[in-house]
């Protein structure tokens, strides 16, 4: 399924993280969670879509070391391969 | 203990409109805000107010809320900043449903999706205290802050939860309101049962033809200050708050006792505190649901303690052309109240036209009367009643200042709500 590609993971993040709030323009691999106002619990809810797409559970230790969107893209990506 | 608390802002999201004074000069116009039997806000579009985040994060009772202290804040002259320390700050919002209608859809998806579908935020925005928090959190308020719950009398609660706080030294200032969103096909269904809301879908209070509430929704808010705080800085007075009477009836889940004791002793108590007598009062706000039993039982509760003044005092019901709205009730219909004082108009009881024998006070029928002179050199005196499912009893008395009301609206800057008032 080609969804389950970088590519394909990396469009779901960004479309996710648009839910939250920030504007689709605003949304990059290099902006940080930060600027975007995207906060602990928005990547709970994250963690969530991701499960339900791809049947992968993420733990809130996961997102320890993210602070850019691609760095977030990445930790699902490497997951859900 | 008579030592008055300031109104400095209020903010009103009615089915009447967006604004306090929409709420008044519309309904005063004899215009009702009901459709098709429910009181919606329709006017009020959560963007105009809020963050797309905070939008996701609140219930509607919250975000009604957000909307009315905006408007609140800015009338009371908050909008540079906080007029005290943070920590001399509180907020204090009542409901009576407050999450309903979130809970309603997240069981749906619950059923539908599993746990994944279920929020992080569930319970923290289900909670009966979400709104305080939104406004605490959005304002920087560091003072106490909590819900009160108490049925249809809660927004008045609240204020006299308020009220307290400030008499008692432990805050400056407080905002305080009520808020309610709970239109649902589930909530309709059980007051359906149990013959509180209107079949006909009409608000008629004191009419013999009266046959239950309307179910509405919004909120009021007020920014309360104490009189030293808006000395001080100059605020601008549009009130003041002189006594607050509650009790509770201890008698009957939904319905009043049919003597009205528990009204009598409310009304007898605010008055004490405010230090004035029955015959002081021009206007009383009625609690005027509509129901058969209410307008019989306060009508009773109203002769009783006015005795002979009964006749000569005015009195309308807000719910008429806005229905119930149950947590917001108390506070919305406090914020009525001070309008009538300010204006001195007093807006109609709309869709009275048969009275019921028995219910013959000055109901304001048809349309809105001049606010009835008070003695020389007396301040014109107005209570605002609010009686709750459970046997709540709330009674407020209020006095007008002299600084005009604001016209309301949503901020120049559209959302950008994170960015507001600090």
């Amino acid at each position: 399924m080609s969804s389950n590609n970088h590519e394909g993971v990396q469009k779901f993040v960004f479309d996710s993280i648009a839910i939250f709030g920030p504007e689709p323009e605003e949304i990059s691999r290099e902006a940080t969670l930060e600027s975007l106002d995207v906060d602990s619990l928005d990547l709970v809810e994250l963690g969530q879509l991701v499960e339900e797409k791809y049947g992968v559970r993420l733990q809130p230790q996961d997102f320890e070391d993210v602070s850019t969107v691609g760095d977030a893209v990445d930790v699902i990506a490497t997951k859900v391969q | 203990m008579r030592e008055p608390v300031i109104i400095t802002g209020i903010g009103a999201i009615t089915p009447l409109g967006v604004g306090a004074s929409v709420l008044h000069d519309r309904w005063a116009a004899g215009e009702c805000g009901i459709e098709d039997g429910i009181g919606r806000c329709a006017g009020f579009e959560p963007a105009d107010w809020l963050s797309k985040k905070e939008i996701r994060r609140t219930p509607r009772f919250a975000q009604l809320t957000l909307a009315a202290t905006e408007e609140a804040c800015t009338q009371a002259r908050w909008t540079e900043g906080l007029p005290c320390e943070p920590e001399r700050v509180g907020c204090v919002i009542g409901t009576g449903l407050g999450a309903q209608t979130t809970l309603e859809t997240q069981a749906v998806t619950y059923v539908e999706r599993g746990a994944v579908g279920i929020p992080p935020l569930q319970v923290a925005t289900a909670l009966g205290n979400s709104a305080a928090v939104s406004v605490q959190l959005r304002y920087g308020l560091k003072g106490e802050s909590y819900g009160v719950v108490g049925a249809c009398a809660a927004g008045a609660q609240a204020i006299g939860a308020a009220l307290r706080m400030i008499r008692g030294g432990e805050v400056d200032a407080v905002v305080v309101g009520g808020a309610e969103a709970a239109i649902s096909d589930i909530v309709i269904s059980s007051l359906q049962i149990i013959g509180a809301i209107s079949k006909v879908g009409i608000s008629r209070p004191f009419d013999r033809r009266r046959d239950g509430f309307v179910l509405g929704e919004g909120a009021g808010v007020l920014v309360l200050e104490s009189a030293d705080l808006a000395r001080q800085r100059g605020a601008p007075e549009l009130g003041r708050i002189v006594g607050y009477g509650a009790s509770s009836d201890a008698f009957h889940v939904t319905a009043p006792p049919p003597d009205g004791a528990g009204s009598i002793q409310a009304l007898f108590a605010a008055f004490r505190q405010a230090e004035i007598e029955p015959g002081d009062v021009q206007y009383v706000n009625a609690h005027g649901t509509s129901t058969p039993l209410n307008d019989r039982t306060e009508t009773l509760a109203l002769k009783e303690v006015f005795d002979s003044h009964a006749y000569e005092v005015q009195v309308s019901s807000t719910k008429s052309v806005i229905g119930h709205l149950v947590g917001a009730a108390g506070a919305v219909e406090a914020i009525a109240t001070l309008c009538a004082l300010k204006t001195r108009t007093v807006a109609p009881t709309v869709g009275l036209e048969e009275p019921e024998e028995g219910l013959d006070l000055n109901f304001v029928p048809r349309s809105a009367q001049p606010l009835r002179e008070p003695e020389p050199d007396h301040p014109p005196i107005a209570i605002s009643n609010s009686f709750g499912f459970g046997g709540h009893n709330t009674v407020l008395v209020m006095e007008p200042g002299a600084a005009p009301l604001h016209d309301g609206g949503p901020p120049d800057e559209g959302a950008g709500a994170s960015d507001g008032p600090r």
